[in-house]
Order: C-alpha cells, then sequence, then structure tokens
C-alpha cells in the first residue's frame, strides 16, 4: 500500500507531502503519524507542505486533526511551506486550520518547535 | 451517451456553457484516485488558458470539493470539463453530474458548515465562493448536477 515516509529527527518527526494525496493516502498519513507520536516518543511533528499545489478541505481537516491529536498525545505540531495560492484558497474556502501552527519553512518550523519544547 | 448524464439536467449556466464551449472532455468520478485525475485535468486546463496561479489554485479546489461530493454523496458519476470562448474571454466550466439522491434541502445544503457526511459542511458553500458562477440543478430521487465557471481575468 502506498505510504508517506515519516522521518525521526531525535525527538521530532518529518512528513514532507510530495504527491498529490487522495483520500485515503491522506488518512493513512494521519494515523501513521499518531501512532508513530507515541511508538517514537516524539514531541514535536513538522509537516512540510511547499510542494503541495492544493489544501482542499480533506486534506486541511487532516491536517487539523493530526494537530489535535498531537496536541493530546503531548507533542506539537507545525504545518510549514504553504503556497500562497494555498493560503488565499484556504481561506475563502472557509477553512483557517485552527489550533494549527505554522511557520513559513523548515527551518523556522524547528526553530518554533525547539523553543516550545524548551520551555 | 454518457450513463452518467441520462437525467436531462438544465439550468442556465448549462445551457450557457453549451453554447459557448469549444471543446469537452469527460472524466469518471467513482474513486478517491478519480479525484486525483481530476485535479491534474483541471489544473492543466486552467494553465492553457492562462489562469493565474490563484485562480488555477481556486478552480482545481473548487473541483476537488465537487468531484468528491459527486462521489461521496452521488454515489459516483462524471465531470465535463468544457473550455469556454465568448468571444471577450476565456473560461472553463466543469459540470458535475450524478445519479444519486438529489439533495433535498438546498438551501440547507449551501449552508457554511451544514453536512449530512460529517465533513466540514465546506466543499458546496466552499466552492460557490472559489469561482465565478455557480449553478445547481437537483432532483431528488433523480440526481443532482453542479455547473460551474471560471473565466480568465
Amino acid at each position: 500500500m502506498e505510504r508517506i515516509p515519516i522521518l525521526r529527527m531525535g525527538d521530532l518527526l518529518l512528513v514532507t507531502i510530495q504527491v498529490d494525496m487522495h483520500d485515503r493516502l491522506a488518512m493513512t498519513l494521519q494515523d501513521d503519524l499518531t501512532e508513530r507520536i507515541v511508538s517514537d516518543g516524539a514531541k514535536g511533528v513538522l509537516i512540510d507542505i511547499s510542494a503541495l499545489d492544493l489544501v482542499d478541505s480533506f486534506i486541511g481537516r487532516m491536517i487539523s486533526n493530526t494537530a489535535a491529536m498531537a496536541r493530546v498525545l503531548d507533542a506539537q505540531t507545525v504545518v510549514v511551506g504553504m503556497q500562497p495560492a494555498v493560503a488565499i484558497t484556504l481561506v475563502e474556502l472557509g477553512l483557517t486550520l485552527h489550533g494549527v501552527k505554522t511557520a513559513l519553512n523548515v527551518e523556522k518550523g524547528m526553530a518554533l518547535l525547539g523553543k516550545n519544547m524548551t520551555r | 451517451m454518457n450513463a452518467a448524464t441520462a437525467v436531462e439536467f438544465d439550468t442556465e449556466l448549462i445551457e450557457l456553457n453549451a453554447r459557448l464551449r469549444t471543446d469537452r472532455v469527460t472524466l469518471p468520478l467513482r474513486g478517491d484516485e478519480d479525484v486525483v485525475a481530476l485535479r491534474k485535468h483541471v489544473r492543466e486546463r486552467a494553465v492553457a488558458i492562462g489562469l493565474s496561479l490563484v485562480d488555477q489554485t481556486k478552480l482545481v479546489t473548487a473541483a476537488s470539493e465537487l468531484g468528491r461530493n459527486t462521489i461521496k454523496y452521488g454515489g459516483g458519476g462524471a465531470c465535463h470539463l468544457d473550455k469556454l470562448a465568448d468571444g471577450f474571454r476565456n473560461g472553463i466550466g466543469l459540470l458535475f453530474v450524478d445519479k444519486g439522491p438529489g439533495i433535498p434541502d438546498l438551501e440547507l445544503a449551501l449552508r457554511d458548515g451544514y453536512t449530512t457526511g460529517g465533513g466540514l459542511g465546506l466543499g458546496l458553500s466552499g466552492s460557490k465562493r472559489l469561482v465565478d458562477e455557480f449553478e445547481i440543478d437537483t432532483r431528488v430521487g433523480e440526481g443532482t448536477a453542479v455547473a460551474v465557471v471560471k473565466w480568465k481575468r
């Protein structure tokens, strides 16, 4: 079965979404990430969506749900690299990714996670 | 004749599109992967008529939402991708058709946050905001057609 790879770096999990995800693939990623947070004892999740040219309500919901699940499992989620056209469309669609932390790029996302975790 | 269009849907927009259409491609919508294929085709056509990146993204996102609705609520169907030209401007028309149960209360279905499928309830209402023209013809027990157009500015 198709899967999006999840990399571990210290106590962070990194995901770079590089394919146009169909709905089942998005759900698989949500489940995989949640399981890996527990099995790896991760404190942070960084999701890089810079290669995504679309975030619709389904993918948006997957991102929100993942962040919420991570939060109750004592991990923080940061979504990085959203393209401007995607952000404009997302807000017009009515999605604001409430409760999801974002950063402009991977470096800033890592800094955000690092800062939050040492607090 | 395509099985998915056995119901003769009729809205002003569908009629207008039929007159302005210079090209049509029909894609089946049965499963998740079909939505991915639809997004790819819509993107290619949006690029071909020179839509801006933001407008491309809006149209592809609307197509994704409406295509998912066709599968999830309509039990599958098809999307007709039309290239439109009215003499002054070019556009892309999308017509989603299914032979599903129809939408009993359209006004309610178009409200932000209303859902019967456990989603966010943004598919219909959100898509409407992403396109220039939007029309629905739905018949309980027969099916639903959703027509949208995005014009090149």
